[in-house]
């Protein structure tokens, strides 16, 4: 096991201090309470500050616990306030690529649809918002599971099904499939879960960067991986800009 | 450059936005801003002018920067606006008298009392369409005349302008002080009390009956035309649409033929159903308004159920009982219980809107036992909107002599899945969400692109109009019946609770 970080420990120390009694300690009071030299302290606490672990007073210029700290143990997203924040721009992106959209999040090792929109040709289309999907098979779940160490833990055990010869089933084929996701920064699936359809997703990151969710356009492989099977990257594009545009109503900053 | 977008502006009671459009109907960049509510006494509700448009000044240029395009991009500008509430300011200063008094503001109740009973007071309702209420702004512009001192001199020689929120801000847009255009459009005006719903021009014997200079009124347009090119905020974009929020999602909606009907879920709600080119009077609670008008065409006229607490009630559950933090959890909470447990609430928080129209009405919580747990709670304050918008739809449904066959829906409230299954199983009919489901903003740039051409025709307009969600109803009608008479014991039980003269602070 490698040695413990020393900044993290006087972090750890300062934080502790700060939970403590009034909670609200100048630089010089934390210096000494801890043994600490009064330009480590400030660094430190400088860094905690960018955080948002803690705030200054700004009229007496002492420090106090963040609220961000405050909010950390309790900071899930509603799956009902994610669609309401994103219903917008699933919209447009069921507009301008003329796929169905669905956008999913992680529950019990399996994709929730928490939002679908139709695919806007007006045909009789039946809305499957509630519905569970699986995550080794289609492009929301990768996402999920290249960046939420949860559904991978979830489904480490499970034996993956194969929904047709394409689907994604042994340990080594997954493995690679989501080293590929982290490297592009999105997800494709085609043919792997149902014969003739595909489907191309992207993260939403919540404040922080957390990823919450991905978004997807669902629809034939024939319009989605037209040439030869490779993918249609202006359609990627569109997917990876309405996840960018909602990660950034949710608060993710620069992703 | 190739004018490659519209924009359209959505005054709204709460915030303001500025959204980017393009040819295809779909959302390029958007901004918002909240403004500040003013409650200086119980019953009044105020907003600052020069906040909102200050606030915009900013907004309409960051939504240019945040697409990456210059205003000689943009088309056209088109606005919607919060309906009815009442500005006004100095033609010669640009400034405000006072505060904007706002639609929720009810401080005319005694004023509209009094001249319900002087002679002419039928004239009201046989002219403008809508019967004599706090809800409208010629008694707001009355109260204001009388509350201060020296106004109506300045009003008479026109030094003193009124509007609604679209005259303020076109005014503005196009110079303000320096030439500033002094219009309102037919939808907005025909909210006043004033307009005459025939004629589509201010009327005299209105006019005269609350007491109200005409040298202070905008010049009434149609909804799309050119007003004038902006000299502030977007200069040189043209200004050529105003509509009334409403009325702009109905257009938005493309509800454009004869029996097509839309209902905006947001802090009340608002059903219009498209009654073509004849106005048709109500005898079941609702309102004769104006729907659109596309410049020298005959105006289309619309049929309205107001709601007034919907969505509001949901912000009470969440602000003022704490029950949740965000209101997109109130479907969460609903939906850890499987019914509403014998749970009803009536929001008649101001009294009760279309159909009822009583003032004297005050909200309930009925069928509590000890069984009721916050997430039956939760479900009544949905089925709340549920069944007032049934009775809205059944009044239209007498008035019209049609059944309405679907709903086409908008507003934030669609989001929520559990209400939208809840509304189309209480209809019973489907319900339909388009696929921009801001359609407020949407139908301010369709008329504002329409006015300068850059959309074609209003069935260039219907092709962008595209299915987004759809909900079936499955409710068991025997279930549907018995929970619909409870809900109709629920409201009876609401009225008359305030009683007139009684200071129950006392």
């Amino acid at each position: 096991m490698p040695g413990s970080v020393q900044s993290i420990e006087r972090a750890a120390a300062i934080l502790r201090l700060l939970a403590r009694g009034s909670g609200r300690l100048g630089v010089g009071e934390i210096s000494t309470s801890l043994g600490l030299a009064k330009g480590t302290t400030h660094g430190i606490l400088k860094t905690l500050q960018d955080v948002g672990f803690v705030e200054q007073d700004k009229a007496s210029g002492k420090y106090q616990l963040g609220a961000t700290l405050l909010h950390l143990g309790t900071s899930y997203l509603d799956v009902n306030e994610l669609r309401s924040r994103a219903i917008n721009w699933a919209d447009a992106l069921a507009s301008r690529s003329g796929e169905a959209v669905r956008i999913g999040t992680p529950l019990d090792g399996k994709v929730l649809v928490v939002h679908h929109v139709f695919r806007p040709d007006d045909s009789l289309q039946t809305l499957d918002t509630g519905t569970l999907l699986p995550v080794h098979a289609t492009a929301l779940g990768k996402i999920l599971l290249a960046y939420d160490s949860g559904v991978a833990a979830e489904v480490a055990g499970a034996t993956p099904e194969q929904y047709t010869r394409r689907t994604l089933v042994t340990p080594a084929a997954l493995r690679k499939a989501v080293t590929e996701v982290r490297e592009q920064g999105w997800a494709g699936e085609a043919e792997e879960y149902a014969a003739g359809q595909a489907s191309i997703a992207a993260p939403i990151r919540g404040y922080g960067g957390y990823v919450v969710g991905a978004i997807s356009i669902a629809g034939s492989v024939d319009r989605l991986f037209p040439a030869s099977g490779r993918v249609d990257q202006s359609l990627v594009t569109f997917v990876q800009n309405a996840a960018r545009a909602i990660s950034r109503d949710l608060g993710a900053g620069r992703w | 450059m190739v004018a490659r977008y519209v924009m359209s502006v959505d005054q709204g009671t709460t915030s303001t936005r500025c959204i980017l459009f393009d040819q295809g109907g779909r959302l390029v960049s958007v901004t918002q801003r909240e403004h500040r509510q003013r409650y200086p006494k119980p019953g009044w509700v105020e907003h600052d002018a020069t906040e909102i448009w200050r606030n915009l000044e900013h907004m309409a240029p960051e939504a240019l920067a945040r697409a990456g395009v210059d205003a000689s991009q943009v088309a056209a500008l088109g606005i919607a606006n919060q309906r009815e509430t009442t500005v006004l300011w100095d033609r010669h200063t640009g400034v405000p008298v006072g505060r904007a008094v706002v639609w929720q503001d009810t401080r005319t109740d005694e004023l509209v009392e009094q001249y319900a009973s002087r002679p002419g007071a039928e004239l009201v309702l046989e002219r403008s369409g809508l019967p004599l209420a706090t809800y409208f702004s010629a008694p707001r512009l009355r109260w204001l005349l009388d509350h201060t001192p020296g106004l109506y001199e300045r009003a008479e020689r026109g030094d003193v302008l009124f509007g609604t929120m679209e005259s303020w801000l076109v005014w503005n847009f196009t110079g303000g002080v320096d030439g500033g255009v002094h219009v309102t459009d037919v939808t907005n005006a025909s909210r006043t009390l004033l307009m005459n719903i025939e004629t589509l021009q201010w009327d005299k014997d209105l006019l005269d009956f609350f007491g109200i200079p005409a040298a202070m009124l905008p010049e009434i347009r149609s909804n799309a035309e050119l007003y004038g090119t902006a000299t502030r905020a977007v200069p040189g974009v043209r200004i050529s649409a105003a509509l009334g929020d409403q009325q702009a999602a109905l257009f938005g909606q493309t509800c454009f033929a004869q029996g097509e009907a839309k209902c905006t879920y947001g802090t009340g709600s608002f059903l219009l159903l498209n009654t073509g080119t004849v106005p048709v009077r109500s005898s079941h609670g609702l309102l004769t308004t104006v729907g659109y008008r596309i410049g020298d065409e005959p105006a289309v006229y619309a049929l309205e159920g107001s709601i007034a607490v919907t969505g509001s009630l949901v912000q009470w559950f969440r602000d003022s009982l704490g029950l949740i933090q965000t209101a997109p959890e109130i479907e969460t909470l609903a939906r850890t219980v499987e019914d509403n447990g014998g749970c009803y609430i009536v929001p008649a928080f101001s009294g009760l809107f279309a159909p009822h129209w009583r003032a004297d009405a005050r909200g309930i919580i009925v069928g509590l036992t000890s069984y009721i747990t916050k997430g039956h709670l939760a479900r009544a304050v949905l089925e709340a909107t549920g069944w007032q918008t049934r009775e809205v739809v059944d009044a239209m449904n007498a008035d019209s002599g049609l059944e309405l066959r679907s709903l086409k829906v908008d507003g934030g409230m669609t989001a929520d899945n559990l209400l939208m299954q809840f509304i189309a199983d209480v209809l019973p009919a489907p319900v339909v969400r388009p696929m921009v489901a801001e359609t407020v903003s949407l139908g301010a740039a369709y008329a504002a692109g329409l006015a300068v051409g850059y959309w074609p025709d209003l069935e260039g307009l219907r092709r962008n109009w595209h299915r987004a969600a759809q909900w079936l109803p499955t409710m068991d009608a025997t279930r549907r019946e018995s929970e619909y008479a409870n809900w109709k014991r629920a409201v009876e039980r609401t009225f008359g609770w305030v009683r007139p003269n009684t200071n129950t602070a006392g």
